[in-house]
């Protein structure tokens, strides 16, 4: 089942296409990879099917209600949550705070109690309760973007969109961030990442789409995607 | 929850709440026994605490600067000077507060799109720009540049002041608890983030600066019928946009009441050094200005809050002082 879609995408910056008449979809608790060189187009499309900026033609429905031109916050408590390429923690709060935030606010209707029971089961499926009256500027970079990832989850999503939390982690760091985000899959949620690191890419994905200068150039299983000629040429070779 | 509730699971944060209700009793009753002077003198300061409190109300609680103070200060202001041969002071006030919230809105709703400094420049534009407008409108079809207001005893504009006030400083108190507060809060801290975890920050930030106006309106509408005459200048006066915000920097802004102490201490620094030196008072300001941005960026409160802290950890350090 189809739980997102976006057909025609489209989104210029100046004269520069950023996305180009991009068609995709995502399957009910799948991952999907994103991947593609930098200036590829990648986050810009996060940042449209968040409701970060609007596209400027195309429609992106999500559990069958078009959710192109809404604004970000509607599309959160419709269940679909983000995290962002560079980790953007609230810096006068506390881990838990963090966390907090995204419980109170990102379901309507959730009392107090309730988003504070969801905080601490959140802190404990990330394993962040032993940092979890830290500032998040104190704590490593690895556990900064878990705290991202955790404010994100605490609004209950569907579908959570990840962007790069990878970026700049060690390999035993990446390993725990595979691991976390098998587990949220395991959890019934759906992800869509956007990352560099090839490894994690290819062992977690189920499915894959590749950007280039803004346009769909490929899509497919990992192991299509790592045979794909115009892929190698393009990306992973030269 | 715990920044909600954080007064009720420490009591000790009860003493300060409990001094300042002690001195505000004191000044409700200070007409009884001081001088006309004093009365005067500290309707003024009132005035100033009211617009600092409800400045930080929106712009110390998300980080946009507003300069527009003095724009819907002047509405109450012409809102007295229009309705106040039909109308009692309290009503005026109200009335004051209502148009206030109304074009803060309208205004919120246009410029709340822009970010940092442009933000800041528009607001100050508002201030202008309804200057110019009345001195236009009175100059062309009132053929001149001010008008009389209806004037009420100090004794009377004092204790609507000060009702206001009480109402201002509730007000801040409890936005800090709700939720409304802690969306603000996410917002100062990261508009992106707070979007994105389901805070609609455009109506949030929009209803945040309207009802912060309406105290600044309220506040005009009340001091107008102290001045007697008002032409545009008096009435939007920049002074009233740019004092509040150096208050709220003087005092520090993170806790409700170092606007408070900011507008009393700066309100009455200004007393002094306008009567004593009314030709290098604004020079005064600018280098006690500058001196208390380097060396108390929070504020008063701020070096207070570090004093306490020291305080503490000294006990605690002593108690759990690693071997």
């Amino acid at each position: 089942m189809q739980i997102l879609n976006g057909s025609g995408v489209n989104k210029a910056f100046g004269g520069r296409k950023a996305v180009d008449n991009v068609d995709f979809h995502v399957d009910e608790n799948e991952i999907l990879g994103l991947i593609g060189p930098n200036g590829a187009g990648k986050t810009t499309l996060f940042n449209l099917i968040s409701g970060a900026i609007k596209a400027d033609s195309g429609t992106i429905t999500y559990k069958g209600r078009v959710i192109s031109g809404m604004k970000p916050y509607r599309i959160c408590h419709m269940g679909l949550a983000r995290t962002f390429q560079k980790a953007k923690n609230f810096p006068d709060m506390t881990v838990r705070e963090n966390v907090l935030m995204g419980a109170v606010f990102g379901k309507k209707g959730t009392d107090n109690a309730a988003a504070e029971r969801k905080t601490d089961e959140i802190l404990s499926f990330v394993g962040l309760e032993d940092f979890r009256d830290k500032s998040p500027g104190d704590i490593a970079l690895a556990l900064q973007k878990r705290v991202e990832v955790a404010r994100a989850l605490a609004t209950s999503p569907d579908v959570l969109m990840l962007d790069e939390v990878m970026a700049g982690l060690n390999p035993t760091e990446v390993g725990e961030a595979m691991e976390l985000i098998s587990k949220i899959r395991g959890s019934g949620v759906t992800i869509i990442m956007i990352e560099h690191v090839m490894k994690a890419i290819m062992s977690l994905c189920d499915r894959i789409i590749v950007l280039h200068h803004g346009q769909k150039i490929e899509e497919g299983t990992p192991e299509h995607i790592s045979n794909s000629k115009t892929v190698i040429d393009v990306y992973l070779g030269e | 929850m715990k920044l909600i509730n954080e007064y009720k699971a420490n009591p000790k944060k009860l003493i300060l709440p409990v001094l300042v209700a002690a001195l505000l009793v004191l000044l409700g009753l200070s007409p009884n026994f001081t001088k006309p002077y004093a009365t005067i003198m500290l309707g003024t300061i009132m005035m100033y605490i009211i617009l600092s409190l409800s400045w930080n109300m929106f712009s110390g609680a998300t980080g946009y600067v507003s300069l527009a103070t003095a724009a819907f200060f002047g509405v109450g202001v012409y809102v007295s000077a229009f309705f106040g041969s039909s109308l009692s002071l309290p009503l005026l006030m109200l009335m004051g507060g209502i148009f206030s919230f109304v074009i803060a809105f309208l205004v919120g709703a246009v410029t709340l799109r822009l970010r940092g400094v442009y933000f800041t420049i528009f607001t100050l534009g508002i201030v202008k720009l309804l200057e110019q407008l009345m001195l236009y409108l009175e100059i062309t079809f009132n053929k001149t540049r001010g008008r009389f207001v209806v004037s009420y005893t100090f004794t009377e504009v004092f204790y609507w002041l000060f009702i206001l006030m009480i109402l201002v400083i509730l007000l801040s108190v409890f936005i800090k608890r709700t939720r409304f507060g802690l969306a603000l809060k996410c917002i100062a801290e990261g508009e992106d983030a707070a979007m994105h975890i389901g805070i609609g920050s455009t109506m949030v930030k929009i209803l945040a600066f309207a009802i912060s106006s309406f105290a600044m309106g309220a506040a005009g509408a009340a001091m107008a019928t102290r001045w007697t005459y008002i032409d545009p200048y008096i009435a939007f006066s920049t002074n009233l946009s740019f004092l509040p915000v150096l208050m709220v920097i003087f005092g520090g802004g993170r806790h409700v009441f170092g606007p408070l102490i900011g507008a009393v201490v700066f309100a009455y620094i200004q007393e002094l050094l306008i009567t004593d030196f009314p030709y290098v008072y604004m020079l005064a300001f600018g280098v006690i200005m500058i001196v208390s941005i380097i060396f108390m960026p929070n504020g008063i409160v701020g070096v207070i809050e570090n004093i306490v802290g020291r305080i503490k950890k000294a006990k605690g350090g002593r108690k759990n002082a690693d071997p």
